[in-house]
């Protein structure tokens, strides 16, 4: 008698995969890569190259040790998604264990501790950051000047010395091409009781709306991030509400008093802001995932933003915004349920 | 006149593959030489054979009858001799056994006689009356679930059903065997339904076609029309699976919800499938009961397309008739492949319910190998795509876990199983297996736990009953000793005593009035519990009734 296969319906799938979600969002990080390395040259990549091959190799041999299978994790993408968004929040002059480190403490501590991809709470590159900048403040506060502002472009040569010996070519000197950022600048600035209006106009390196000509490169990430919602690879409401919920507290203070709360532009544009809101905050393991849970999430992480900006020690608060608000994302999940048809309005 | 359409929430867009089907009319298959009809082809009790082996049946007569309220008689699909009542496999993925009633087709296909009303008589009839012809016919919902059809056009005396919907909608790829019957047959589909709408005395008609079926659109617009009744309406809705889904076309079409745990009838609707309609058409104005059906054949077969099967005749006949190569086939799936089961082999007959074969052959695979799946990574698409706006997520988490009790409070039994979830989910998680799984532990501890209460109380109950006939046995006992003390006294004093044995009796009979009385009582006592036990009662039998499963819709295709 014939014997046949009778696997349960579904009989057929959609054309998707978890490898091929991360490459959409690889995909999508490329313009913000291609602007950051125009600003700060070789640095970036070689940031990138560090942390992705750390990844890479720390992630199997985890796998190895706890007897998973190594290629399906490896070529699943994720590992190399995290190492690119840390590479991205690390200083492009910074010292080649850096990256390292930072990657190895993301995969191996935060992700494969957890259990692997799906089942770890933090998420993992915001974990390994947020690590790097409480072990290290010095070396990951010291942003080097961008090109278009000193004039000086590192060859590759140069920035591979710099990353591994933190040697400059002997002409230059580091105080000269690195600097603070600007979120940072202004931190320092107002604590010396100085107003926005003369921080702002009283230094060469804060623009329009944010750090002078790096204030673009975040428009490259929204159009990666644009692009990641019409791909339906990310939801719309993190970013959203996030951007929503930043931009309105930053309106509404610097309404308020315009001497002491910065633009609320330059708090869209400066520091991870964007990267975050499309790539770090859509993490969809970490986050919310109930619709009305993302919008809570999202203007959560917003919130939190502006909240430790303004009065909190650090200038840049991405990474602890996403930390506390990926501590919150199950309660969120709980008490946002949809109502499920056929049970009342 | 259009219609305001409502939009039902989540639902995927899918190749449809309809084209190749549709190209040719529906052919009647040939009659097979042997005929295997189960015994239950529907939802309720099995039919009970009326015919012995050996004996020669005409087409169309009854050969084994509904015995019960929900249950469907099985006719005789063509004429021959009984060969066999056994236990033969049935459409099942688990490739369960059941009675058939096997028949040796003799090939002359000789119809028995048909009893039927003339054409525009119906409407002087009495709904009951009707609804016995369709009973009689072993007519069940067609579109999938198989639900006797007289028992859902009796919604009971005091429900008002305000609007009839025929589901048109087909929203499976691959199936389109109401597609045309739409373009074939649309006369008796809509015939059908002024008989189902007579039954019903609904106010409004509609028939609902997905846009990606023109074609059975105009069909039916041009029967609808000639038909000349303003309560008719056909509806082109969006193609979105799966509207064809009970709820999500009763959502799309007139907004409203079908309660959690309740019937369409409950708001008013009544859902057939339109090759029911025909179907009803057939038994009252043909006087035909229900014995062949169109079957959409697809994948590997030379040409996809619809045959008029007689029920009974088997898969394997079909794929051998349509010059399908049996030996290299590895996968058949009955139904659509959202929903179909794949069976596990292909000596089954097609029943009343059988829509579609879709046949996977190791060089023409039309589905997909199922990939291995991995973790989930939380993605949020199977909430985004579930039409019943789960948390698909969750479900899998707790079902995975098999915490049954959190997997409730998810609303597990509200899944209707359209697999939309499973098809997006990027880690190829087989969600709905999952959604089976739990579904199924939980009704088995449902019924566990009933059969554990039943025998609580059944050896409480006779626990009471010992003890009261201990209790009855000592007043007898005592009664006597009294008589006998009281005869004893009465020899002794004479005839003055005569007195005191009277009162004796009439005592000892008064204590066994009151001893039976208080007995009595005590048994009231458990009939009629005080009533914070009352509510306790009445709360476990809500939970109970939440946590049972509701029957799959009728009209899901």
């Amino acid at each position: 008698m014939l014997r046949l296969k009778t696997p349960s319906s579904p009989h057929t799938h959609a054309m998707t995969s978890v490898s091929i979600t991360m490459l959409k969002v690889i995909v999508a990080l490329i313009p913000g890569i291609v602007a950051s390395t125009y600003y700060f040259g070789w640095g970036i990549l070689i940031n990138i190259f560090l942390a992705g091959a750390t990844a890479l190799i720390s992630e199997a041999a985890v796998l190895r040790l706890r007897h998973y299978a190594i290629a399906p994790a490896l070529l699943d993408g994720s590992a190399l998604v995290t190492a690119l968004l840390l590479a991205l929040a690390v200083p492009p002059i910074a010292p080649w264990w850096i990256s390292v480190l930072g990657s190895l403490f993301a995969i191996v501590i935060s992700k494969q501790l957890y259990g692997g991809l799906g089942y770890n709470p933090f998420n993992p590159a915001m974990a390994g950051y947020a690590f790097l900048l409480i072990s290290f403040p010095q070396p990951m506060t010291a942003w080097l000047l961008p090109e278009t502002l000193s004039g000086v472009h590192l060859n590759f040569m140069e920035a591979l010395h710099v990353t591994f010996f933190q040697a400059w070519p002997t002409e230059l000197r580091v105080d000269a091409v690195s600097m603070a950022t600007p979120l940072d600048l202004l931190k320092t600035q107002l604590g010396v009781h100085k107003t926005i209006s003369e921080i702002r106009f009283g230094t060469s390196i804060i623009g329009d709306f944010g750090g002078k000509g790096i204030e673009w490169i975040g428009n490259w990430y929204l159009l990666g991030g644009l692009w990641l919602l019409y791909m339906r690879v990310i939801a719309w409401q993190i970013p959203l509400a996030m951007l929503a919920t930043l931009f309105a507290l930053a309106t509404l203070f610097s309404l308020y008093d315009p001497d002491v709360y910065s633009w609320p532009m330059f708090h869209i544009f400066s520091g991870g802001t964007i990267l975050c809101a499309f790539f770090i905050a859509t993490d969809p393991v970490t986050a919310a995932t109930t619709p009305k849970g993302r919008l809570i999430y999202g203007a959560g992480i917003g919130a939190l933003i502006f909240i430790i900006r303004t009065w909190g020690g650090y200038p840049d608060a991405v990474a602890f915004a996403v930390l506390l608000m990926n501590i919150a994302a199950p309660t969120i999940d709980y008490y946002t349920q949809p109502r499920v048809y056929g049970h009342g309005k | 006149m259009a219609r305001r359409l409502y939009n039902f929430h989540g639902g995927l867009s899918l190749d449809d593959h309809k084209y190749e089907p549709t190209r040719l009319s529906a052919a009647p298959s040939h009659i097979p030489p042997r005929l295997y009809l189960p015994l239950q082809q529907h939802i309720g009790s099995a039919a009970a054979p009326v015919v012995g082996v050996g004996e020669h049946v005409l087409k169309g007569q009854l050969i084994a009858h509904a015995t019960d309220y929900i249950s469907a008689s099985v006719h005789a699909s063509s004429s021959g001799i009984v060969e066999a009542i056994a236990e033969f496999p049935l459409p099942h993925p688990s490739g369960l056994q059941g009675t058939c009633i096997v028949i040796r087709t003799d090939g002359l296909d000789r119809w028995s006689v048909r009893d039927h009303l003339p054409r525009t008589d119906y409407r002087t009839r009495d709904p009951h009356e009707l609804r016995q012809m369709i009973r009689d016919a072993g007519i069940v919902g067609m579109g999938g679930a198989g639900f006797p059809t007289a028992v859902k056009l009796n919604p009971g005396p005091n429900v008002k059903i305000d609007t009839l919907i025929l589901n048109g909608a087909e929203c499976e790829p691959y199936i389109t065997c109401d597609d045309l019957l739409m373009r074939e047959r649309p006369e008796e589909i809509v015939e059908g339904m002024l008989i189902m709408q007579h039954i019903l005395q609904a106010d409004t008609c509609i028939i609902a076609i997905e846009s990606n079926k023109q074609e059975a659109y105009r069909c039916m617009l041009a029967a609808t029309q000639a038909a000349q009744n303003a309560a008719l309406e056909v509806v082109m809705i969006p193609t979105i699976y799966p509207t064809g889904g009970e709820k999500q076309l009763i959502q799309a079409l007139t907004g409203r919800e079908v309660p959690a745990g309740g019937l369409p009838a409950k708001i008013g609707i009544v859902m057939q499938n339109v090759a029911t309609a025909a179907a009803v058409y057939r038994a009252v104005v043909l006087g035909e009961p229900l014995i062949a059906r169109y079957v959409t054949l697809a994948g590997g077969v030379p040409h996809a397309c619809n045959l008029e099967v007689l029920l009974g005749t088997p898969v394997r006949y079909l794929i051998e008739e349509m010059h399908g190569v049996r030996a290299t086939v590895d996968k058949i799936i009955m139904g659509g492949p959202m929903m179909g089961f794949a069976l596990p082999l292909d000596d089954v007959p097609i029943v009343k319910t059988s829509n579609a074969i879709l046949i996977s052959t190791v060089a023409d695979r039309p589905l997909p190998a199922r990939v291995e799946a991995s973790a989930c990574i939380r993605c949020g698409e199977c909430t985004r795509v579930c039409p019943a706006q789960l948390l698909p997520q969750q479900l899998y988490w707790y079902a995975r876990a098999r915490e049954f009790e959190r997997v409730q409070q998810y609303h597990l039994f509200d899944c209707i199983e359209c697999g939309c979830c499973d098809y997006v989910c990027p880690s190829h998680i087989p969600l709905v297996q999952y959604y089976r799984y739990a579904k199924t532990e939980i009704s088995a501890q449902i019924r566990d736990k009933q059969k554990a209460e039943a025998a609580r109380q059944r050896h409480e109950t006779r626990l009471q009953r010992l003890e009261r006939q201990k209790l009855e046995r000592a007043q007898r006992h005592e009664t006597r000793k009294h008589l006998v003390e009281n005869n004893a006294d009465n020899s002794t004093t004479g005839g003055a005593g005569n007195d005191t044995k009277k009162a004796a009796i009439l005592a000892a009979v008064e204590r066994s009035k009151i001893k039976r009385a208080t007995s009595e009582g005590a048994q009231k006592n458990v009939e009629n519990p005080p009533s914070d036990v009352q509510q306790k009662i009445s709360e476990v039998d809500a939970r109970c009734a939440k946590k049972c499963p509701e029957p799959r819709d009728d009209s899901a295709n």
